[in-house]
This record gives structure tokens, C-alpha cells and sequence, in this order.
């Protein structure tokens, strides 16, 4: 995935300035970086829910626009951080809406393959036909992340689906994208508020403040004092334990 | 899964008898031995219902997913004000020549559909290309649009021969008692295909009513699809009211009757429940005014004095929530 001299503007603000990213495919890439630094629009972009003011992004040769909108949703799926919907819905009959690109509501035996799959991949067995305004804020993230596993995209975008996850679900999480990578060959991005999660599970990490890449590497670059102080203004602890490197933050 | 199909297999058979009896019963009810009389003109009214019914129920609940709300109404759009307006000045310039022989009533019809449909498809074209896709713009323009369109009528309305005026009146009211018969062929053709489209296009709705981004993800061209959608509501509510004149809240009272009652999410379920919904309450509500008040009041006085009272219900249920 190539990101080509990309901005965006709101109200003569420059809230993502000609960035210039090489995403590695096959790879978990996180973005970490204060609030506000252009996170989520950038993300935003590079999976056409939001128009770029110039610039191109191209996954796999071609530039995203130039895509059909069903073609595309069968490469690449994205999830949002904030997500309510106001409707009477079983957990298995949103996790099927993944299977749209493909079956345009007629699900086949491999769609409905997928869809077990993808419940069972995030442990929601259980929780397969209880409706969704019945389930807490954690367990409807979960239901959404499964609906854009059963989407079965190359690509998976996702903004700070940590949110609502206690940490258990939340390294859960983690361990499930991981595979999705490693096994299944994916590429998966996702930005992550948590600077710890970003050192344990991410391959590469892009750091971004004020509308900037400020830093894109593998994740020991980046995961290092001087660049992380920098970045977030502040004084991060680094220290390692277990052969994983950690920050701690919450003591000046 | 099974369960779910069996339960709206159910409740899609118990209104489909519910119409289809008290249709035989409207039809059949007190005919005073003129039974061919009364069949054939009961019959044209009830296609008449048949065709409103049928378009302000997908006209409705399409708009209630483009727009996010169970509280708007396609009415918002100001199609109705352009049809008072084309009818006032068609009245004002021609008098009621129109409205008598069968060859002008044809054209004077279309000539509404066609400046109803092409007049919304411009504004919706144009705004959502302008205001950047934005929805509400449209909606609030559609609104203010609405009213000085209802001023002008008005504004000619005060300037014409109070005879003249009087007959304009009665022209312009819903009428289900008098429905356009010479139309019916017309209208229920457009009808075909607008609902058709709509039929065919209910799984994207449904993922429509996840929301935009939601859309977009699974592969909806979100923006071109909601224009695609508006246009074809517009010529359907076009149709009704040209057929019998605007009905505010009739379509209010369907949708959400259908969605309190039907529990549903997939659109081609609610379409269907909302359309068989729609003829029970619109040949019930002219059984009682035929049969219950006597001809004493109207059924578009009765669809607004319900409609407006489960508006506020729905509206203070909602606020104390
Ligand atoms: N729709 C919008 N209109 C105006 N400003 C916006 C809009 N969306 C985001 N912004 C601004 O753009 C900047 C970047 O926001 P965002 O991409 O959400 O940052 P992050 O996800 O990194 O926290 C912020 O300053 C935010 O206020
Ligand atoms: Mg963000």
C-alpha cells in the first residue's frame, strides 16, 4: 500500500500534510501518536470513506478510486472508532453483513462458513443470537470486528478498536490480528492509544503528530526513548522486561 | 434462523388475510342489491388505495433509511407544496376547463408527475453535488423550499374569484372518496417500476441503514445510491399525490406501525408488512367513513387527526427515554 503526497484540510487547517507512506504487505502496522496528529483521517482516506484534497493511494497497483466500490470491499474493509446503530439485529445477522461484498444478501454455504468462523474467532459463540442492543459497549466492538473478519479482506484497517475492550479482550484482540497476519497473510493496520500494545504485537509502528509521519520503522526503532519523548512531549520510561520493551508513562 | 423465517412467514400471512378480508368485506358490505354498481366503483377506489398505499409505504420507510430518522417524512422534500402550486396556477391561468374532460385530465396529470419529479431530481442533484453529499442541507433546503412554495399558492390562491377558489379548494384536498380513476393505469405502471427498483435494491438497504461508512466498507457507492433512492421516492410520492393530494401523515403512521409491529430489519420484509399495513388502515379508515360516520368527515381528516396525535406520542415517548 503506497500513500502518495496525501492532505486534507478542514477550515484552512492542514490536518494531514503530504504524507508519504510505504506500507509493508503482510504486516501489522500500528500508528501511534498524540491526539488530534491526523490518525483517523488519514485512515479515513486511505479507505475512501473520507475524499482526499490531492494526493493518490494505490493498493495493490491501482489507485483506490479508481476501484469499483464492490471490488474494493472485497480487498479492503475498515472499521471506524465510533460505531452506534439503532436497530433490532442478532449478533450472527450483523456478523453476515461482512459477507455483503460477495453475496449482496444471499448468503451462500461458504459465506455462512465464514461467518462461524469469524464469530468464533472473536468467542462469540455464545453470544451468536442474542440481539445487539442487548450487548455491552466491549462485546459490540468484538461483533463488529468479526463482521469485517468475515468480510475476508487482503487489507484490514482498523481505528482504535481497543476502545471498550477490557484488557483481556483487548490482548485477545491482538493475538487474533497477529494470526491473521502470520497465517493468513494479511495486511492489518490499526491505530492503537496504547503505546504498550503497539510495542508487543506490531511489526512496524508509523508515528504521526500534527498531520506529519514523524517516524515509520519496525517497531524497535521506534519504541525508544528519545523518539517517543519527542513525540508525545512528555517523559516515557522505556524499560524491558521479559525481552519485550515497555513504556511507562502515568509518573513525571 | 428457522424460527425467525417462521415468525415472519406468520405475521406477513396474518395481514395479508386481515387486507384481503376487510377488502372483500368494503367491497361486499351494504351494497342495497346494486351489486355490480357498487363492485365496479368500490373496486376503482380500492386500486386507488392500492397504488397510495403502496407508494407512500416504500416512499416512507426508503426515506427513513436514507435519512436516519422513524420521524421524517418525504414530505420534507416539498414535493407536496409543488404539487398545491402547480394546481393553483393551472387553476389561476385556465380555470376548471382541466379538470373536466377526461383527455386534459390525463395531461394535466402528467404534466404534474413530470414537473414533480424533475423539479426534486434537480434540487437533489444539485444540492448533494454542492453541499458535498450533505444530507440534512438538502433536507432543510427541501423544508424552506416547502414553505414559500405553500406562500405562493397562497399569494395566487388570495388573488382568484372566490368561486373559482372554492372549486380549487375541493380540488386540492386529499380526496380518497374521488380518486382519480382515468389515472389509475398511469400511475400504477410508474408505480411497478418504482417499487421494483426499490424491491430489488432492499439488501442495500439494509446495509444502508448501518450507516454511511458502514455502506461504503461493503461496497455501496453510498452517495450515488442515496441519490438513485430519493429520486425514486420523489416519483412515487409525485404519484400519490397527484392522485389523491398530499397526505401528511399517513406514511408517518405506516412506517412506524410496521417497525414497532414487524420488529424487522430487512427491507424487503418491512416493504411488505408497511404496504399491507398501508390498505388495512386505508380501506378500514373508509369503511368507518362510509359506513360508521356516514360520509361526516373524510379520511384524510382522519389520517391527520390519528397521524398527528401518534406524532406527539411518538415524539414525547421518544423525549423520555
Ligand atoms: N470533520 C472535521 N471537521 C473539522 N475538523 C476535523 C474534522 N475531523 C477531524 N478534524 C480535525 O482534524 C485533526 C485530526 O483529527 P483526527 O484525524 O481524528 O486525529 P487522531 O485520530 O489522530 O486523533 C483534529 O485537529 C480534528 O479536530
Ligand atoms: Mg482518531
Amino acid at each position: 500500500m503506497y500513500i502518495q503526497n496525501v492532505s486534507k484540510t478542514y477550515r484552512q487547517k492542514e490536518v494531514v500534510q503530504e504524507v508519504n507512506l510505504k506500507l509493508s504487505e503482510h504486516k501489522l502496522t500500528a500508528f501511534i501518536g498524540p491526539n488530534g496528529a491526523g490518525k483517523s483521517t488519514l485512515l479515513s482516506m486511505m479507505s475512501r470513506l473520507l475524499e482526499k484534497d490531492c494526493g493518490d493511494i494505490y493498493i495493490s497497483g491501482n489507485e483506490i478510486t479508481t476501484f469499483k466500490s464492490k471490488e474494493l470491499a472485497k480487498k479492503l474493509a475498515i472499521l471506524k472508532q465510533s460505531n452506534q446503530i439503532d436497530l433490532v439485529l442478532t449478533v450472527r445477522e450483523l456478523v453476515s453483513f461482512g459477507r455483503f461484498p460477495y453475496s449482496q444478501g444471499r448468503l451462500t454455504e461458504e459465506d455462512h462458513r465464514l461467518i462461524e468462523e469469524a464469530l468464533h474467532y472473536l468467542g462469540l459463540d455464545n453470544l451468536a443470537d442474542r440481539q445487539i442492543n442487548e450487548l455491552s459497549g466491549g462485546q459490540l466492538q468484538r461483533v463488529y470486528i468479526a463482521m469485517i473478519l468475515a468480510q475476508d479482506t487482503d487489507y484490514i484497517l482498523l481505528d482504535e478498536p481497543l476502545n471498550n475492550l477490557d484488557m483481556s479482550y483487548a490482548a485477545q484482540l491482538m493475538k487474533v490480528l497477529r494470526r491473521l497476519v502470520d497465517e493468513k497473510g494479511k495486511t492489518v493496520v490499526i491505530v492503537l492509544h496504547d503505546i504498550n500494545f503497539a510495542s508487543s504485537y506490531a511489526d512496524e509502528i508509523v508515528a504521526m503528530k500534527a498531520g506529519q509521519v514523524v517516524y515509520h520503522d519496525i517497531t524497535e526503532q521506534v519504541i525508544q526513548k528519545p523518539v517517543l519523548d519527542e513525540l508525545y512531549e512528555m517523559n516515557i520510561q522505556v524499560c524491558e522486561l521479559a525481552g519485550k520493551r515497555f513504556c511507562l508513562y502515568f509518573n513525571e | 434462523m428457522k424460527q425467525k423465517m417462521k415468525s415472519r412467514v406468520f405475521l406477513l400471512g396474518t395481514l395479508f388475510f386481515v387486507a384481503v378480508a376487510i377488502m372483500l368485506i368494503y367491497l361486499t358490505y351494504h351494497t342495497y342489491g346494486n351489486w355490480e354498481f357498487a363492485l365496479a366503483l368500490r373496486g376503482k377506489k380500492i386500486l386507488g388505495f392500492i397504488i397510495v398505499g403502496v407508494a407512500i409505504s416504500f416512499s416512507t420507510i426508503t426515506f427513513q433509511t436514507v435519512t436516519h430518522s422513524h420521524f421524517l417524512t418525504p414530505n420534507i422534500l416539498g414535493i407536496d407544496a409543488l404539487y398545491l402550486l402547480i394546481q393553483t396556477i393551472l387553476f389561476y391561468s385556465f380555470g376548471q376547463v382541466m379538470y373536466q374532460l377526461y383527455p386534459y385530465k390525463l395531461l394535466v396529470f402528467a404534466v404534474n408527475v413530470l414537473i414533480m419529479v424533475i423539479m426534486s431530481t434537480s434540487l437533489i442533484s444539485f444540492l448533494l453535488k454542492k453541499g458535498g453529499h450533505n444530507l440534512f442541507l438538502l433536507l432543510m433546503i427541501g423544508m424552506i423550499l416547502g414553505s414559500f412554495l405553500t406562500s405562493l399558492s397562497t399569494f395566487f390562491q388570495v388573488l382568484m374569484d372566490p368561486n373559482e377558489f372554492d372549486k380549487l379548494q375541493g380540488a386540492l384536498f386529499a380526496s380518497f372518496s374521488k380518486v382519480e380513476v382515468d389515472l389509475l393505469a398511469v400511475s400504477g405502471l410508474l408505480l411497478i417500476l418504482g417499487v421494483s427498483y426499490l424491491f430489488r435494491m432492499s439488501a442495500h438497504l439494509d446495509v444502508l441503514h448501518l450507516g454511511q461508512d458502514h455502506g461504503i466498507n461493503l461496497g455501496i457507492n453510498v452517495p450515488v445510491f442515496q441519490k438513485k433512492l430519493l429520486i425514486v421516492v420523489s416519483v412515487l410520492v409525485a404519484i400519490s399525490t397527484a392522485l389523491v393530494g398530499p397526505v401528511t401523515f399517513l406514511g408517518f403512521i405506516v412506517s412506524n406501525v410496521t417497525y414497532s409491529f414487524m420488529k424487522e430489519y430487512q427491507h424487503k420484509y418491512l416493504f411488505i408488512g408497511s404496504s399491507l399495513i398501508s390498505l388495512i388502515l386505508l380501506v378500514g379508515g373508509q369503511f368507518m367513513v362510509e359506513h360508521v360516520f356516514h360520509w361526516n368527515t373524510t379520511i384524510s381528516v382522519m389520517i391527520e387527526f390519528v397521524g398527528g396525535i401518534y406524532f406527539i406520542w411518538k415524539t414525547y415517548q421518544k423525549g423520555s427515554q
